[in-house]
């Protein structure tokens, strides 16, 4: 056994000092992709020189390196997938593919990683997909520094920018996804890390999770997306530092929270969205230090959800606060800044002397009839608030911040 | 100079002037009297174009009052209130009316006549009635023009500037001008109108000299004859 | 025109009340700020105030100045001028002055709040314009209730009527009107309830600005059209524009016919 394993390394570390740099341009002796991976052996490097290359179904085998110099463009003319990745160890880097096939049966993407490990890609360039960068039952690689540009239009017909599907131990960083489906979409898959991204203007979701535990997004941007972010069925997902930007319509928000427990949402900006959190049946929830700021609505809760703390964070200039439309309430406020607070702090502690209600009369007319909303900010409304405000009978009568802050929290 | 045919003129309910019909010629002081309410200022306003008659014409200098507000050029009216915006100076005030209508200096001449120089630099709000009637009668004077209407000038005037009003009105009627006056102090037309206008139930119910009125109520003096015409219609 | 409108204007100018309205802005612009230290928060507060305050100052101020110059408009309708030119000027004088109260009282502390080199400015500039459109169409309504009432009682009575109406009494009507008929299409009738009364109108423009998320929420094509695009912002301005120049031909028509 151990004889076995140092002849593995030994074959291991004499295949890399062998290991050969095979050049592919549209005038070389190989010129194509697809050649060019067939001669190669085991941890080669193919560097392809920039030029036009009209492939599609390259299938990466074996344990490759893949650069493009100058962004040579891999066109599929629509006819399928282009590069399938099925061996360990792969790493692509700095092509330009473009024109994905697409299919209403088959997923068909940009570059497909299946069941492999340690891949890396990066510096990739992808236009005219339909899916872009789809990772399958493989784990601990990276996709870095990829360029995804889609013209999707509609749902039903476009695919995803990055999707993985069952992986494990992915980073996913300092992407930039634009005008797909969901810009990042994540599928039983866990540990993953999804960081410094900036995913706008995509048809459905800037990043989504459906049954997905255990991952961190931190720092991305998410802005004009159909709605920012998706995180649904999934438990213990750690969400900080990230914008959630100009996601307007009807039911869009920064971010939706559908059956999700035990998550933490840290630092986070939530601005200019018509809802800047919707919430429905999710428990144990951790809502610190985020900025709300002129939302339509910073946060709706729909129902079903208990023991979640919001504590320290900023609510400015919203148009409404918190939505809620139960009469119960379980969750608590404490300690957040409120700019439609109007109390005093007569013993100056920074904390407001009379507590503060989130929930307005207003929000529950709105709720019902929606065509309301144009009386929004108008004098008689401020009165039956007023009057909801010194005596509840709509809203929960414990549903309130006890030390409202009065001065805006830096962190 | 002045022409009112069939004048007719209600507030409300209430008939002011119904059927009037005047003619007044050129130069001379006519006395417009009337009991209260016989309309004397609705048709002083009439001829201003201040009121809207609801029926009939006037034309003034041969112009018709409803079509062009320029006649007014050729008119110097007094009103019967003296109230002018408070947070204005004299000085401004009469700055601001000439201003409005023509360049004159006349004023500096009226306002040496009623002594008004100490007043130049006051707020109008702060002047007292007697003086603000200075002030009006200033402002009427002070333009040329060929028609003079005043209404109720003697208001608040001490006799000596009643005195100089008295004069100033002769003057202007040496110099060929038609004055239209309404007052309720007999003295005072008697002693200067040459021909009355009596108003009673909205017409005219004598138009003559003050001697053919004695004569046709057959009284000794104005005053009686005044009061002889009204008790004889309310009799 | 342009002569009475002058001296109505520096007559007013003059005025205790002009200082008084001018200082009660500077104040609050004063307080807003310096002692809340939040632009966006003081624009959101001034925006109420806005919205209440100058038509009801608006229209008391109008009411007032009509009657309290009624013997100096007698004595100008004695000159050779015209009756429209009259009115129009004084109307000028009035609305003009209040807007300069208005535009220098909050101007001058934003000014040097740092301002310019805020991205409210946008927000404060709108916050202006609708104001100064306020004060134009609520003295011009202020005129029209006393050039039709002699008695200056009544005038008051209308005046103050007449904005508890169109500030709080036609919302709360129009709330319970939506939510009477709920259950129709709805984004026609809210928006023309809104064109109706100028106080709604130029809340509409401001929630544009301030609100525009949460307006994008609803689902009605019309709503979406109206606040979605610039189509809102305009029809907002015309029909603002509309409720300055009908009171103003009211003022026109109104003072031909009447007698002084």
């Amino acid at each position: 056994m151990k004889h076995l394993t140092v002849f593995f390394i030994a074959i291991l570390m004499a295949g890399n000092a062998i290991a050969q740099t095979i050049e592919v341009c549209t005038s070389c002796p190989i010129s194509t992709l697809k050649s060019a991976i067939e001669k190669a052996k085991d941890f080669d490097t193919i560097l392809v020189k920039k030029g036009n290359y009209k492939e599609h179904g390259i299938i990466v085998n074996k344990p490759l390196t893949i650069v493009g110099k100058n962004y040579p463009v891999i066109d599929g003319q629509s006819k399928g997938e282009i590069i399938t990745i099925t061996a360990d160890n792969v790493t692509v880097d700095g092509l330009f593919i473009i024109n994905v096939g697409t299919s209403y049966t088959e997923d068909y993407a940009a570059i497909r990683v299946k069941n492999s490990k340690n891949f890396t890609i990066q510096n990739l360039v992808l236009e005219k997909l339909f899916f872009g960068i789809y990772i399958e039952k493989s784990r601990d690689g990276k996709v870095f520094h990829n360029k995804i540009i889609g013209d999707a239009v509609e749902e039903y017909n476009s695919g995803n920018g990055i999707q993985l599907w069952h992986s494990k131990n992915v980073e996913i960083e300092h992407n930039f996804v634009q005008h797909v489906r969901d810009g990042i979409y994540l599928e039983f898959s866990t540990f993953c890390t999804i960081k410094n991204n900036v995913s706008s203007l995509n048809i459905r979701y800037g990043l989504h999770f459906m049954f997905s535990n255990d991952d961190t997004y931190q720092d991305n941007t998410f802005e004009n997306n159909g709605a920012g972010v998706a995180v649904m069925f999934s438990k213990r997902i750690k969400m900080y530092n990230n914008i959630f930007k100009e996601n307007w319509g009807t039911a869009s928000y920064g971010m939706l929270l559908k059956e999700i427990n035990d998550a933490e949402i840290i630092g986070n900006i939530f601005e200019d969205n018509t809802i800047g959190i919707n919430i429905e049946g999710s428990n144990r929830i951790t809502y610190k230090h985020n900025d709300f700021k002129n939302n339509g609505w910073a946060i709706k809760v729909r129902g079903a959800c208990y023991t979640n703390h919001f504590f320290e964070n900023n609510f400015l200039y919203n148009s409404f606060d918190i939505a809620y439309n139960s009469k119960v309430n379980d969750n608590v406020f404490n300690r957040n800044y409120w700019s439609n607070y109007t109390g005093y702090d007569l013993d100056k502690n920074g904390v407001g002397d009379v507590p503060y209600r989130p929930v307005k009369l207003f929000s529950y007319i709105v709720n019902r009839t929606p065509e309301t909303i144009i009386l929004l900010r108008s004098m008689f409304i401020d009165i039956i608030d007023f009057s909801e405000k010194v005596s509840p009978v709509f809203t929960p009568d414990n549903l309130l911040d006890k030390n409202p802050l009065t001065k805006q929290i830096t962190w | 100079m002045v022409t009112i045919e069939n004048l007719h003129k209600k507030f409300g309910k209430h008939q002011v002037l119904s059927g009037l019909n005047l003619t007044i010629t050129e130069g001379g002081i006519f006395a417009v009297l009337g009991p209260n309410g016989s309309g004397k200022t609705t048709l002083i306003k009439s001829i201003l174009g201040m009121v809207i008659p609801n029926k009939g014409n006037i034309s003034v200098l041969g112009e018709d009052v409803k079509k062009n507000p320029d006649y007014r050029h050729k008119i110097d009216y007094l009103p019967q209130i003296a109230n002018f915006p408070s947070n204005l100076k004299v000085k401004e005030l009469i700055k601001m009316i000439k201003d409005l209508r023509k360049y004159t200096n006349e004023d500096e001449r009226l306002i040496k006549l009623f002594k008004l120089e100490p007043f130049l630099d006051k707020k109008l709000g702060n002047l007292s009635g007697g003086t603000k009637q200075k002030v009006n009668l200033v402002l009427t004077f002070m333009f040329d023009s060929p028609l003079i209407i005043l209404d109720e000038p003697t208001t608040g005037l001490d006799p000596i500037s009643l005195i100089r009003l008295k004069d100033l009105i002769q003057t202007e009627k040496a110099k060929g001008k038609t004055i239209l006056i309404t007052s309720h102090i007999m003295g005072f037309v008697e002693e200067v109108s040459d021909e009355i206008v009596f108003l009673l139930e909205g017409k005219i119910y004598f138009k003559g000299t003050i001697s053919k009125l004695k004569t046709q109520t057959n009284q000794p003096d104005f005053e009686h004859a005044i009061a002889s015409i009204l008790t004889d219609n309310h009799a | 025109m342009l002569k009475i409108l002058k001296y109505s204007f520096f007559d007013l100018m003059r005025s205790r009340w002009s200082y008084v309205y001018f200082a009660f802005y500077l104040l609050l612009g004063i307080v807003l700020l310096f002692l809340n230290n939040d632009l966006s928060k003081a624009v959101i507060t001034l925006m109420n105030v806005i919205i209440v305050l100058v038509p009801l100052i608006g229209t008391i101020f109008g009411v007032m100045y009509y009657y309290n110059s009624k013997e100096f408009t007698e004595l100008l309708l004695a000159q050779p001028l015209k009756r429209s030119s009259i009115f129009l000027g004084q109307y000028l004088g009035v609305a003009l002055s209040l807007s300069m109260s208005l535009i220098l009282g909050l101007g001058i502390p934003f000014v040097f709040y740092g301002l310019f080199k805020s991205n409210a400015i946008w927000d404060f500039s709108l916050l202006l314009i609708t104001g100064t459109f306020l004060t134009l169409i609520f003295t011009a309504l202020a005129f029209n209730i006393a050039l039709s009432n002699e008695n200056k009682i009544k005038g008051f009575g209308y005046a103050i009527l007449l904005w508890l109406l169109l500030a709080i009494i036609y919302d709360g009507a129009f709330l319970m009107t939506l939510i009477m008929f709920e259950d129709y299409p709805l984004d026609k009738l809210s928006l023309v309830g809104t064109m109706l009364n100028p106080i709604d109108l130029s809340r509409t423009l401001i929630l544009l600005k301030l609100d525009i998320s949460a307006l994008l929420g609803y689902t009605g094509a019309v709503f979406k059209e109206f606040f979605g695009t610039n189509f809102g912002l305009i029809i907002s301005f015309i029909m603002l524009t509309v409720w300055v120049i009908l009171p103003v031909l009211r003022i026109v028509f109104k003072s031909k016919k009447k007698d002084f």
